[in-house]
């Protein structure tokens, strides 16, 4: 069967095939449904296993020679770390120092840190990433280096594709800072403490192969266990898995920019005067400065209110964690910890609790979390007049983001997406997304420095801000006044092959990314 | 065409320089226009950046030429000003890369508005301008003096001419600092003919400071048929430009507001500067009576601990039950607290109405004596409250109607 481009539901040309595999365009939001069962792993017999629990191997080498490792493998790693990860490099050091070639990296996500795998791209180490493409990984993925296409996943996607058996996961390497030998792990505990292991949940039940890697390896039991011991094949102690001071990222400081702070304060007026901000609502906001200080607007309403949240997402952080002890919010439910506040609060408050991309986001779960958030505050690079959103790709075509779970967190009751209306002179809104990731029919509110657009579905919004004082336009007319600034701007010029394909949450095409004409 | 330099180069580049470029200019004697482009956003904006190098080419009638972009998101009205600026680094001309003149800045200011805050913005970045207007200060100071150094003053006017045609400051008066003497002189030939709503004149001390200043701005008016007036607001930065108040307060009919400086102030007398003012009370109580004897608004200095929001309140609190109008700002953050205190409050509003009612009521009466309760009202006491009324309707605080439901 030959590679046909079909049309998809957000009108975007999409391949039938990816990477050799089968691909389902984009049907619509909720539309596609698969008639089959779940996969799952070879089933194992503890009698293969030893009877004192101790599967603790010598080397990260030693354990992942024994999971078999060859040519052509999908091998997992997760991005607790962030920018202080080293597992991923150490794994493809081993596997280059092995000669094994045209493995696929399946990351949770990529950072900076990982511009090292960029030499083993080069040497066939790696054929492909199917994660997010940040950073020198994304530049070098747009300009067409890469050697297979790059598959983009929301986290609940990735949750998702593992679960649907579009993805095998061969060997799981999961990084934990605390872990016992016979494999229960948590973040909680260790110098390299990074919170929760969500990410490596769906790793853990459905790879071939486990291995749980630490720092800081514990007499059983390792609890709580984040990890459960019960599917991890082996276990390795290593003098270092994360650099401590780059894990706990660098972006959880309210923004000092005054621009920033302007759309922040706007946002935050706009969801009063709407009356989202209620007793026993629901929010999440990102860790970006912008998202912070948005939260911290949303305290000080409630607190000169009287208004208590019934719970709050996190990705968590010192100024979430604080509205928690104060009693602002009775529960953080958290997908992520961006700072040690966020983690000592995980690990002594009940109330604060981990969740994974199966409960918060997974498309192929009985429901899940991302429906019953009151409002939800995410970022993007673009937008067009329909309110399709671009959180991929600068508007040069380059990769520069991975979804993380922005795709899942448009099934929010209300998006609000606040981006400045020009970032360097270049305008945010677009005829035409260089990359739709997400469909306007999600996507709610636009909040600019220069005005606040409201997406035309939601009438009731438009009727409760009717006699705002807040200045509420058209995106058309907020796309005219960027580019009165800004000037009219060329089109970029990028070539038809495609580099990257961008999955909706459901598994189905929903953009692909075209390599940049350098 | 006479050379001065061979190289021009102006503006500023750098990884995390937003909104501003670099030209280099370069005269040759042969090879034609050579023009390189680096920008960020080249994909996007290069082919009008080029065309704008080649219409200031032809604007200077050169032929050879090498001009260097190294560009960071400049606005088209900034990198006009910058490659002017090169250009004339090496090269006198009278020609002039004018940028397009919108209509909003085509509007006076009226003498008595509002002037509680005015934000100033040094005159050479441009980034900073770009949304300085959305945070709603009345004012807004395009810095030509302390704010720029002294081998940026030139390529500063030309980005100051600029912004003030090309830059929508959303309705905050449109205000720019000169520098002292002649650099001054020079500085309003680039602003007067932009429509600029009101010009600082800094360290005021004589009154032939101002009147040398209204001078060179009429001469301009009458070189360039300009119509209009321009208002003015002296900064007394010394003790002798506080011993002259008065006179330099009256220095000028075009004069609306008179501002002290107290970092310069202190530094004079040799005193440091407090939060509580103590050492600067005298200057100030003399510049609000000079201010109000003059009848115009006297301002005060700025507050310079931006990140302290509550110790900025209490001095805005101050500088009110002193008799001061406004005052300056150096952060948007501080735009709000400003304006806040300086609004009449809740108590001021209620205490005004409860007077101007039982004056109106007793005027229709036929009463000679208004009283509320067992106080006697003497009518200026009636005016002021007056004048809190009516800023409180111009600030939109309370209705313009509020007699009409007034409970009585």
């Amino acid at each position: 069967m030959g590679t046909k481009m079909i049309k998809n539901a957000v009108g975007r040309m999409v391949p039938t095939q990816i990477n050799g595999q089968e691909a389902v365009p984009f049907m619509g939001v909720g539309k596609y449904k698969p008639n089959k069962r779940k996969f799952n792993s070879q089933i194992e017999t503890s009698a293969d296993y030893p009877l004192d629990g101790n599967k603790q191997v010598k080397s990260l080498k030693v354990a992942m020679i024994k999971s078999g490792l060859k040519d052509g493998m999908r091998i997992s790693t997760h991005h607790h770390f962030r920018n202080g990860d080293l597992i991923a490099n150490k794994v493809f050091d081993i596997a280059h120092e092995l000669g094994v070639k045209d493995l696929i990296w399946f990351p949770s996500a990529s950072f900076p840190c990982h511009e090292h795998l960029i030499q083993y791209l080069e040497d066939g180490t790696i054929a492909r990433i199917e994660g997010s493409m940040n950073g020198p990984l994304g530049r070098y993925c747009s300009e067409g280096k890469m050697k297979g296409v790059a598959v983009l996943r929301s986290h609940g996607g990735r949750y998702q594709s593992v679960q649907d058996g579009e993805v095998e996961i061969d060997i799981a390497i999961i990084g934990a800072s605390s872990a016992d030998s016979f494999g229960n792990a948590n973040g909680l505990n260790g110098k390299s403490a990074s919170g929760l292991l969500g990410f490596a949940l769906a790793d853990s039940q459905y790879a071939n192969k486990v291995i749980v890697v630490t720092d800081n390896m514990v007499e059983f039991p390792c609890v709580p266990w984040q990890i459960q011991g019960n599917y991890v094949d082996f276990t390795v102690l290593l003098d270092e898995i994360g650099i401590p001071e780059k894990i706990i990222s660098g972006t959880t400081q309210i923004t000092k920019s005054p621009d920033r702070l302007f759309i922040a304060e706007l946002t935050a007026k706009f969801c009063d005067q709407a009356g989202i901000i209620k007793n026993g609502f629901s929010f999440q906001a990102g860790a970006g400065g912008t998202s912070l200080a948005i939260g911290d607007y949303f305290g000080k309403i409630m607190s000169e209110k009287g208004i208590k949240a019934r719970f709050a997402r996190g990705g968590s952080n010192k100024y979430l964690v604080k509205m928690l002890e104060e009693g602002l919010i009775d529960y953080i439910l958290d997908g992520q910890t961006f700072d040690l506040d966020g983690v000592r609060s995980m690990r002594e408050n009940s109330n604060h609790v981990w969740t994974s991309p199966f409960t918060s986001y997974n498309y192929h779960g009985k429901g899940n979390f991302a429906g019953m958030v009151d409002v939800v505050i995410l970022g993007a690079t673009e937008v067009d007049l329909n309110f399709n959103a671009n959180v991929v790709t600068h508007s040069d075509g380059y990769l520069l983001h991975g979804i993380g779970g922005w795709q899942n967190c448009l099934f929010s009751k209300t998006v609000i997406l606040p981006i400045p209306l020009f970032r360097n002179r270049i305008p945010i809104i677009r005829d035409e997304v260089t990359t739709i990731c997400g469909p306007g029919e999600l996507i709610d509110v636009i909040v600019t420095e220069r005005g606040i657009a409201i997406n035309p579905l939601r009438i009731d919004l438009i009727e409760k801000m009717k006699h705002s004082d807040l200045p509420i336009k058209t995106l058309r007319e907020l796309k005219q006044e960027a580019e009165a600034i800004c000037g009219k701007m060329d089109a970029p010029v990028l070539s038809d092959e495609i580099v990257a394909a961008i999955k909706w949450v459901d598994g189905t095409i929903i953009d692909v990314v075209r390599k940049v004409v350098s | 065409m006479q050379r001065e330099n061979s190289k021009g180069i102006v503006g500023n580049y750098g990884f995390k320089i937003k909104g501003d470029c670099q030209i280099e200019f370069e005269l040759t004697t042969e090879g034609g226009i050579e023009i390189e482009i680096f920008s960020k956003v080249k994909t996007f904006y290069g082919n009008s950046i080029r065309q704008l190098c080649i219409t200031a080419m032809k604007t200077f009638s050169i032929q050879n030429a090498c001009v260097t972009v190294r560009d960071n998101g400049a606005l088209s009205y900034v990198i006009a000003a910058r490659l002017e600026a090169a250009i004339k680094q090496v090269i006198s001309s009278d020609n002039e890369i004018l940028s397009e003149f919108l209509n909003v800045n085509h509007l006076a200011s009226a003498r008595d508005r509002n002037r509680f805050s005015r934000l100033y913005l040094p005159g050479n970045t441009p980034y900073m301008m770009i949304n300085a207007g959305l945070f709603q200060a009345n004012g807004i100071i395009l810095d030509l003096e302390d704010a720029v150094s002294f081998d940026k003053k030139e390529e500063a006017r030309y980005l100051v001419r600029n912004a003030l045609r090309s830059q929508n400051f959303y309705g905050a008066e449109r205000m720019v600092r000169i520098n002292q003497g002649k650099e001054g002189w020079r500085d309003l030939e680039f602003v007067i003919p932009q429509k600029v709503n009101l010009i600082l004149i800094p360290k005021c001390e004589d009154v032939e400071d101002i009147i040398q200043v209204e001078r060179v701005i009429e001469e301009i008016k009458k070189d360039k048929n300009i119509k209009g007036n321009f208002h003015l607001m002296p900064i007394i930065e010394s003790a002798l430009g506080v011993e002259n108040a008065f006179l330099l307060a009256t220095a000028s009919e075009n004069i609306v507001a008179m501002a002290i400086g107290l970092e310069d102030y202190t530094a004079d007398i040799g005193v440091e500067r407090t939060n509580e003012g103590t050492e600067s009370l005298y200057a100030r109580m003399r510049i609000v009576n000079a201010c109000h004897a003059a009848k115009i608004q006297p301002i005060d200095s700025v507050f310079s601990d931006v990140g302290d929001m509550q110790a900025l309140a209490v001095n805005v609190q101050r500088s009110k039950s002193l008799g001061f109008q406004g005052m300056g700002c150096i952060h948007p953050r501080q735009i709000k607290v400003i304006h806040d205190n300086f609004s009449p409050s809740e108590l001021e509003i209620a205490k005004a109405k409860k007077i101007v009612n039982a004056f109106l009521n007793a005027e229709k009466q036929g009463f000679a004596v208004v009283s509320v309760g067992t106080k006697m009202i003497d009518p200026p006491v009636v005016k002021r409250q007056l004048k809190v009324l009516e800023l409180a309707i111009e600030l939109g605080l309370i209705e313009k109607n509020w007699k009409d439901t007034y409970g009585n």
